[in-house]
Parts: structure tokens; C-alpha cells; sequence
């Protein structure tokens, strides 16, 4: 399991786990799997933050709980996504996009800014 | 409100607690892990230690979890409350808008016992509760001399028995330990009667004669200027006043440049030198109903000589008890009266503290009143758990309908109690307002002698009082339907068809307990009510002594020259004048009104020999000839005064029956000689009594001088006319004018506004009394009401049937207010028991009326008896208009 992971940026989890229920409940292994899959292989979310930062999301309303049975028949806690949660989605995401258009526009440049004054 | 999931129910049965749902989760995770491993190639075993290495510090993660999940659990149950506290709100705001009559009804009763309740609140907490408006009032006290002598005597001396003179008060002053402060002023209002002139119309002011250190010691500043200086307290200072807030805005409508500038009081210029706040009120705190204009210095110098002048008001020192102060004073007194052997009597002294000088004699009546609205919050709770459960009855297949839906007993509890909450809550509201407008009312009743009233409103005390009754209401008649109906059998309740089956009977049972208590609440009740109201119809009825009909008093003003030399010309000239008005029937001018201001004078037989006890004093009225008659009193015997009676002539007196009897036992005093304050004077009449202090106490000893022989302290114009006095009024002020142009412009009042002033404070308790009797009676009838006409509803059928076989509507209807009758007989009976040990506590009220008055007694229970019958007739009648056909179809 060596592989070239990234740390998470702080803050970003949160997003991360609500983009994953997006299409459905899922359980918290099944949220580590599906971020782990579509950052091809980039982001491990690790269980000693994915769980608190999963409660966290609870409490605060964004996600319900409840219990079910996985794939092989165990019984697993599912998440899903509350309206309040995808509304919470959609704010941080256009946020995020923003922020990293904005990073990527500075960290993208060929040239020095144009002088101030000579606008 | 959000929808709740059906499986967080489902989850709640599954879920026992926090700590296996966090370990479940995080096993599954470990589970879901080794599989993946084994998927990869490990070998199980391997793959589960891998699994736990990569896992890290499990415990930890599981502390979190089981902190954040009790926090979820914790709002969780805190939102479900509120859920279904907001569901059960709706419900009830559903179904009692369906039930608009009902509704109507509930919070119209309601807001009458809050109303009565919160009002009645507001007068005790004003009065009783809250302490007197000055700073640190408790250390305030009052100091009554006259101790030595007993309560009757004292009484009938009146304020001359209680007060001190200016030596007295100088000596305590210096000699006590006790107090940080003592002052005084002179109770005497008479003394600080002037007219205001130069200030457009001539104007009646009361001004009260104070110690320099009053309002220091009270502990109360100014709100424009300042206090007096020590030059202005002496005599031969400056003339100096401060203006109370309502003098200063009626007369100078507020204007803050009075201050410093000097008015004309009886043509003497005084400086007004400050304004008092709207805070401080003398009357209503020392003097109820009494309006007092302003604040003028008492020069010691001159009260010194006039006797018993002072009442004294002490800031005891911090930590100093009331019982210490008594007790120093217990000692000082006797001292002083050794050491100054020309004292008239020792001034033993009664020191209390200030509030309960103030409130003391109002504590039994306002504790009476506050009991009675208690019990009209009883009764009204009473008929509201009637109401509810008449309500409930109806309702009980939608609650069985309900309990067979799963809901649970608690719940359908609750869901009652929001029901009746939300009634109480709009009772209150309403219930506020009303108590808003009574008290204010109330606060702007000047004429009714009550202290403190004019600060009377609802406050914060007020508010929690409401919502604590409001509350306790709620719960009081909204469990014991909802306990009634959830203990109910949910297969009965589904089969029963309504109207005719047994299962009606325990509601009703329950229901005749409630209505039977009802009435026993307000037969007490009315039992007081009727024992004050006859009280208060006694009092009326005493013999006053004077005839208050068809005759009014006016302040005079007049100029008595010097030494008053001219009193007794001027006042001839002034009643002459008056006598040739037409419709006049007789004038006489006193310095003093009965019911009003009193002072006594020594007085005795000559060379009579008293028993050491016989107080050989008499309450002293200064009058011309004709106020005898102008007042309708009754010369008993020997002559009226007559204007011979003058300076130069011999000194003559009229005394009452009491002081004859007392002072010439087995005498007729009729032309022999008394002492009035030492000085020889021939007895030339008897008067009949007249009641003098209040109507209440009895006749004390009187004697009336002629004002041209002895100085009037002010002068009361009585006039008795043929026409309705008003007619007269302005004849009489312009003929006052037309001798006087500085004669104020006064009021001409009848007088028998003196005896309504003297009664106030009775009529105040009895009115409110009876007016919460009569909730109570008409509550109690509805109660009646209720319970039979819903029982008649319920056995239409049975009548039906029963008058199908023969009964005639007479029989029916005899039947049915028989029922209403037991009711009330079973209630009215509980009732005098209950009544008979208010009465007995209620007796020091009473006045001319046993505790156990037979005819208020029977009064009542025939009152009771009567509501009853009309209670039971209105459904008897619908029960013998019922259709036998009709009735037996219907079901």
C-alpha cells in the first residue's frame, strides 16, 4: 500500500465525503473506497479521521444514519446525504472551484503581473 | 416541521446505546478491511493484524464517537420533544378552532380569574410586599406616643393622644442611642391650610409643617433645587417651600424656572426653593387620600408652645432592631418625664416599623381579598376540568381511536395538557389586559383612602404571578380529563354508541364530584361576601350623629385681624350674608369636619372629682352659631351658641352626651361650669353624638366651642339648602368673593362625600368581595348547567322511552331539576362548613354582623337554591319537549 498519497487539505474532507454520498448511502469503508477510486488511487482518507469527521457531519445535520446490511450480509451503518448536506455540497464545491482556479491561475503564470500604475 | 423517518424509530428499538453502535461501525470497517486484504492475497490472519495496524489507536477513535454520538442523541431528543410539542400545538390549535364556542367561553372564564387574580396580585404586592418607595426602608419607624393609655382612650382622643410636643421630640432626638436619624412634622394638617394668591384665581393649598431633616431622613432628594437650609428651618428665616411634583405641574404647569422665585402663601412671600420628585407622595404613604401641595419648614420656636404637635418618624441605625429601639425608648420616656416635672403626660411610646404603620390595618382585609380571588381561580379551574371533561366525553372514541394507533397514555396526556395550556395562555392574555385596565383604574382612584394606591400597576411581579397561575391552572384542569380519559377502556370507548350506555356514568359521577365542589367554593364565597356587605350596610346605617343629605361645606378664607380679634364679626357678617341667599336654609362655619381632622383639648367638671382612669379630655370643635343646625345635629338640650357669645362675655361650651356622662356623672351639666384647658366656662348645651374618628368606633367625648371665643384652626363653611346644593354653588362663591376677594376657589362639596371618604377603604374590599362572589355564583350555575343539560342530552332516549310509557313532561321535567337541586344542595351543604370558619376568621372585619348571621346564612343557600332551579329548568324544559318518536329513532 506504498503509494504516492496526498495529505489532505484541511477542510477539504468534509466536501469529500458529502461528494461520495451524493449518489447514494454508503457505509464508512465504502466512502474511504469510492475517494480512494476516484482520486485514482491520490487520496487515502484514514479511519482515524474519516470517522470523526463523519460523526462531526451527523451532528451537524448533514448526513443521517442508519443500519443495514453490506454486500456480504454484515451490518454496516450506512450515511446519506440530508437536503441540508447537499445544499452544503453545492456551496462548498463552486467555493472550492473558485479557490482552485484562483490557485491554479497564480500558480500558472509565465509572466510577473502586469505594474500597478501603468493600467 | 420535517418529516420524521420511519427508521429512526426502527433504530431507536435497535440502538440500546451509544457506545455498541460506535464499536459495531468500527468492527465492520476492520471486517470490510480483512476482506479486501484476503481479496488481494493475504492470508486471514495476516491480514487481520495488517488491517489492525493500519486502523491505529482504536480506543481513542472510540472515545470520540461515543462522546459525539450522546451529543447527537441529546439534541435528537430534544428536537423530537419540541416536534411533537409543535404537533400537538397544531392539533390542539385544530381542534379547539373547531370548537369555537367552547373555546370562546374557556378563555372568557379564564381571563376573568386571571384578571381578578392578577389585579388583586398587584394591590397586595404594592401594598403588603413590596417595601415602602424610600431608600433602605426598613430601617424606617414610626413612634406613637400614648402608650400608657389603653387602645379606647386612645382612640378617642385621637391624633392629639399619639403626637408629641417639640420638647419631647428635642429630648429623644438627643438621647437616643438607636436612631441615625429622628424627624418629625405636624400631623395637624389644618395648621398648613394657605391660600395661594397672586397666582391667577386665589387658591387652596395644603402645605405640610416639616422638621429640617424630613425628607433626609426618608432619605428622598429634590428633583429641582434643593432641601431647606438651617437658616430656613429657624423662626425669623427666610419663608421658605418645596413644591410636591403634582402641585408644581398643576399649578405652574411644570415650569423649572419656579424655583427661586417666591409665592404669595396668606399674603406672606415664601421662596420656592425646590420640587420633589413624582416618586414621593406624602398622602398616599403617611395619609391616604390626602392630596398634600407643598413643604414648608415647622419653626420649632412656635410649636413649641402649642402643645402636641409632632408625629415622629425614626431611620433606625444599621443593625438596630425595632424591639431595641423599643425597648430604649421604654426607658428613655420615663427619664425624661422625671426630669421635666411640667410635662402633661410621659409619651410612652409604641415604635413600629413604618410599613407596617402604613399597611398594618389593611393586612387581614388585602390577605381576605387575595384568598378570595384564590378561590375564584379554583372555582374557574374547577369549571374548565368540567368543561373539558364534558368535552373530553365527546371526544372519547377520537382518543381511543388513537390509543389503538399506538399512541401511549402519556402521550395522549400531554397532548390534553398543550390543549389546556394553549386555553390558559390566551386566558392569560386577555386575563393581562383587563388586570392592565383595572389597575390603572384603581392607581387613579385618588378618593378611596387606600395607601400606596396610586402606585399600583402590574409589574414584573405581576407578569410572573400570571404566568405562574396561568400555568397551575393548566395543569390543574387539563390532567384530571386527561387522566380520566386515558385510564378509559379502548374496546368500550370504541363500542360505545354515545349517548344512553353505562359507560357515561363514572364521567358523570366524576363530573357531579367537580360541579358539587363548585359550589361549595362559591357558597363560601358568598357566605363573606354577604357577611361584609351587610357589614358594610350596617355601617351606613349608623347614626352619624349630623345629617350629610342636602347640605355641603366649602373652605372659607377669611381675614381675623389681629390676635383674631375680628373672627367673630367677620364670621357673622360672612353667614349673614350667606342665610339671605334664597334656598338657604341654614350656614355655620367649623374649623373642624367629623371624619376628618381632630384634636383634643383638656377638659372636666369644676370641682368635680375624677376616678384616677377618667381621661379628662375632650375631642374640641370650633363653631359659630347655626352650624348646629347646618350639620343637622341635635341639641338635646340647653341653647345653640348665639353671637352675643362673645370676647367680652362669659366663655360657654357645648358638650356631646359621652362627655356630659363622663364628666358630671349623675349631673345635668346644663349651666354649670367646666374647664376647658384650665380656663372656667359655663355648659350651655347637650348635643347628641356625633361620629367623630370613623363610622365604625363608637362616640367620644366632644366639646364645641364659639369661634368668637376661641381661635377655629381653619374654617369649613356648612351650608344646608332646600334646592340641591350644586345649584348653589356659584351664588355662594360669588357672595364669599364679593366679602373676601382672596377667598380661594374651593370646591363645594357635599357632605356626604366625608362619609363616603370615611368608608372608602370598606366599600373598596366589599365591592371587590361581592364582585367575586357573584363570578363565583354565576360560575357555579354554569357549572350546573353543564353537568344536566349534557346528562339530558345523554339520556334522550331514555326520556324518550319513559315518555313513551306514560311520563308526563311534568314528571320529567320535576325529575331533572330534582337533580340539579341535589347538586347544589350536596354543595351548598359542604359549603356552610367551609363558610363557617371563613366567617369566624373574618370577624374583626365585621361590623354590627355575628360571624354565624342567620339571615345572610339562609340568604345564601336560598340564592344558591334559586340559581340552582333556573340551572336544572332550562334542560328540564328541553327534556320534556323531547319527541318520543324522534328520540327513539335517533339512535
Amino acid at each position: 500500500m506504498d503509494k504516492t498519497q496526498l495529505d489532505l487539505v484541511r477542510g477539504t474532507l468534509d466536501v469529500l465525503i458529502l461528494k461520495a454520498l451524493m449518489w447514494g448511502r454508503l457505509h464508512g469503508y465504502a466512502i474511504t473506497d469510492l475517494i480512494l477510486r476516484q482520486s485514482d488511487d491520490a487520496l487515502l482518507v484514514e479511519e482515524g479521521t474519516l470517522y470523526p469527521a463523519l460523526w462531526r457531519l451527523e451532528n451537524k445535520g448533514w448526513v443521517e444514519s442508519e443500519w443495514g446490511l453490506s454486500e456480504n450480509n454484515r451490518k454496516a451503518k450506512f450515511y446519506r446525504l440530508t437536503s441540508a448536506g447537499r445544499r452544503h455540497l453545492r456551496e462548498e464545491t463552486k467555493t472550492w472551484e473558485a479557490y482552485a482556479a484562483a490557485v491554479g491561475k497564480v500558480l500558472g503564470a509565465t509572466r510577473p503581473p502586469v505594474p500597478e500604475e501603468s493600467r | 416541521m420535517k418529516r420524521i423517518p420511519f427508521w429512526r424509530r426502527y433504530a431507536r428499538l435497535l440502538r440500546p446505546d451509544v457506545r455498541a453502535d460506535v464499536n459495531d461501525e468500527l468492527r465492520f470497517h476492520l471486517a470490510a478491511k480483512v476482506d479486501q486484504l484476503v481479496a488481494e492475497g493475504m492470508r486471514p490472519e495476516v491480514a487481520r493484524r495488517e488491517a489492525e495496524r493500519q486502523f491505529g489507536d482504536v480506543r481513542t477513535l472510540q472515545e470520540l464517537g461515543e462522546r459525539l454520538g450522546e451529543e447527537r442523541e441529546r439534541t435528537q431528543q430534544r428536537k423530537d420533544y419540541w416536534d411533537s410539542f409543535a404537533q400537538d400545538l397544531r392539533y390542539a390549535l385544530r381542534t379547539l378552532g373547531r370548537d369555537r364556542a367552547f373555546t370562546l367561553i374557556t378563555v372568557l372564564i379564564l381571563a376573568l380569574g386571571i384578571a381578578a387574580n392578577t389585579s388583586v396580585f398587584s394591590v397586595v404586592n404594592t401594598v403588603l410586599l413590596r417595601p415602602l418607595p424610600f431608600p433602605d426602608s426598613e430601617q424606617l419607624t414610626w413612634l406613637e406616643s400614648g402608650k400608657e393609655f389603653n387602645t379606647g382612650l386612645r382612640e378617642s382622643i385621637g391624633l392629639s393622644g399619639v403626637t408629641y410636643t417639640v420638647d419631647a421630640y428635642e429630648e429623644f432626638q438627643r438621647h437616643n442611642q438607636s436612631f441615625q436619624q429622628v424627624t418629625s412634622y405636624n400631623p395637624f394638617f389644618g395648621n398648613g391650610e394657605f391660600t395661594l394668591t397672586g397666582r391667577g384665581e386665589p387658591q387652596a393649598v395644603l402645605g405640610l409643617m416639616i422638621a429640617g431633616n424630613f425628607f433626609q431622613t426618608l432619605g428622598v432628594q429634590p428633583m429641582l433645587g434643593r432641601l431647606f437650609t438651617s437658616e430656613e428651618i429657624k423662626k425669623g428665616g427666610r419663608p421658605a417651600a418645596v413644591l410636591s411634583y403634582a402641585f408644581w405641574q398643576r399649578q405652574f404647569a411644570g415650569d423649572p424656572n419656579i424655583v427661586g422665585q417666591a409665592i404669595l402663601l396668606n399674603k406672606t412671600p415664601f421662596t420656592v426653593v425646590g420640587v420633589m420628585p413624582s416618586s414621593f407622595d406624602f398622602g398616599s404613604v403617611f395619609s391616604p387620600g390626602l392630596r398634600m401641595d407643598l413643604y414648608v419648614p415647622a419653626y420649632m420656636d412656635d410649636l413649641r408652645h402649642w402643645g402636641n404637635t409632632l408625629a415622629l418618624v425614626g431611620r433606625l441605625k444599621p443593625g438596630v432592631s425595632v424591639a431595641q429601639a423599643q425597648a430604649e425608648a421604654d426607658i428613655l420616656f420615663p427619664q425624661f418625664k422625671a426630669a421635666h416635672k411640667d410635662w402633661y403626660e410621659a409619651y410612652a411610646s409604641t415604635i413600629t416599623g413604618l410599613k407596617e404603620f402604613v399597611t398594618g390595618r389593611l393586612r387581614r382585609s388585602l390577605i381576605v381579598l387575595w384568598c378570595a380571588v384564590g378561590v375564584i381561580l379554583l372555582i374557574v379551574g374547577v369549571n374548565l376540568s368540567n368543561l373539558l371533561l364534558a368535552r373530553a366525553a365527546g371526544r372519547s372514541k377520537e382518543f381511543a381511536m388513537r390509543m389503538a394507533l399506538g399512541a401511549g397514555r402519556g402521550r395522549l396526556i400531554r397532548q390534553l395538557l398543550t390543549e389546556s395550556l394553549v386555553l390558559s395562555i390566551a386566558g392569560a392574555l386577555m386575563g393581562l389586559g383587563l388586570a392592565y385596565a383595572i389597575t390603572t383604574y384603581l392607581a387613579h382612584q385618588g378618593s378611596i383612602a387606600l395607601p400606596l394606591l396610586a402606585s399600583v400597576r402590574v409589574d414584573g411581579a405581576a407578569l410572573g404571578w400570571t404566568v405562574l397561575i396561568a400555568v397551575s391552572t393548566a395543569i390543574l384542569f387539563g390532567f384530571a380529563p386527561g387522566l380520566k380519559i386515558s385510564s378509559g377502556n379502548i374496546q368500550d370507548s370504541l363500542k360505545d354508541t354515545g349517548a344512553g350506555m353505562s359507560s357515561g356514568r363514572k364521567h358523570e359521577r366524576m363530573r357531579a364530584v367537580l360541579v358539587i365542589s363548585e359550589v361549595a367554593l362559591a357558597c363560601v364565597l358568598l357566605v363573606g361576601a354577604g357577611l361584609l356587605l351587610r357589614s358594610f350596610l350596617k355601617v351606613l346605617d349608623v347614626d352619624l350623629g349630623f345629617q350629610p343629605s342636602r347640605a355641603a361645606v366649602i373652605k372659607v378664607d377669611y381675614d381675623a385681624g389681629e390676635n383674631g380679634k375680628r373672627t367673630g364679626p367677620v364670621l357673622r357678617e360672612m353667614l349673614r350674608n350667606i342665610d339671605a341667599i334664597p334656598g338657604v336654609e341654614s350656614a355655620g362655619v367649623a374649623d373642624m369636619l367629623p371624619l376628618g381632622r381632630n384634636r383634643s383639648w383638656g377638659f372636666q367638671g369644676k370641682g368635680i372629682q375624677y376616678p384616677k382612669e377618667v381621661a379628662r379630655v375632650a375631642l374640641v370643635r370650633i363653631v359659630t352659631p347655626g352650624y348646629v343646625d347646618a350639620m343637622g345635629m341635635r341639641l338635646l338640650e340647653g341653647r345653640d351658641f348665639s353671637w352675643q357669645d362673645t370676647l367680652e362675655k362669659e366663655s360657654v361650651v357645648i358638650i356631646n352626651q359621652t362627655a356630659a356622662r363622663r364628666f358630671f356623672p349623675g349631673q345635668d351639666p346644663v349651666g354649670r361650669l367646666g374647664q376647658v384647658g384650665g380656663r372656667d366656662t359655663r355648659v350651655i348645651g347637650i348635643l347628641s353624638d356625633v361620629r367623630q374618628h370613623s363610622l365604625e368606633l363608637g362616640a367620644t367625648p366632644e366639646m364645641y366651642l364659639s369661634a368668637a371665643q376661641a381661635p377655629p384652626e381653619g374654617a369649613e363653611l356648612v351650608v344646608r339648602t332646600k334646592l340641591p346644593p350644586e345649584a348653589l354653588a356659584s351664588t355662594i362663591m360669588h357672595t364669599l368673593r364679593s366679602l373676601n376677594p382672596a377667598q380661594p376657589a374651593a370646591e363645594f362639596r357635599p357632605l356626604g362625600q366625608i362619609v363616603d371618604h370615611a368608608v372608602s377603604p370598606r366599600r373598596f374590599f366589599v365591592m371587590l368581595v361581592a364582585c367575586f362572589a357573584a363570578l363565583g355564583l354565576i360560575l357555579a350555575s354554569l357549572g350546573i348547567y353543564g353537568v344536566i343539560s349534557y346528562s339530558v342530552t345523554r339520556q334522550t332516549q331514555e326520556i324518550g322511552i319513559r315518555m313513551a310509557l306514560g311520563a308526563t313532561a311534568y314528571q320529567v321535567q320535576r325529575g331533572v331539576i330534582a337533580r340539579a337541586l341535589r347538586l347544589a344542595l350536596a354543595g351548598v351543604a359542604l359549603g356552610i362548613i367551609g363558610a363557617f370558619g371563613v366567617a369566624k376568621w373574618i370577624a374583626s372585619m365585621l361590623f354590627g354582623t355575628r360571624p354565624t348571621d342567620p339571615v345572610t346564612f339562609a340568604g345564601i343557600v336560598l340564592l344558591l337554591c334559586a340559581v340552582a332551579l333556573l340551572a336544572g329548568y332550562l334542560p328540564a324544559r328541553r327534556a320534556s319537549r323531547i319527541d318520543p318518536m324522534i328520540a327513539l329513532r335517533t339512535s
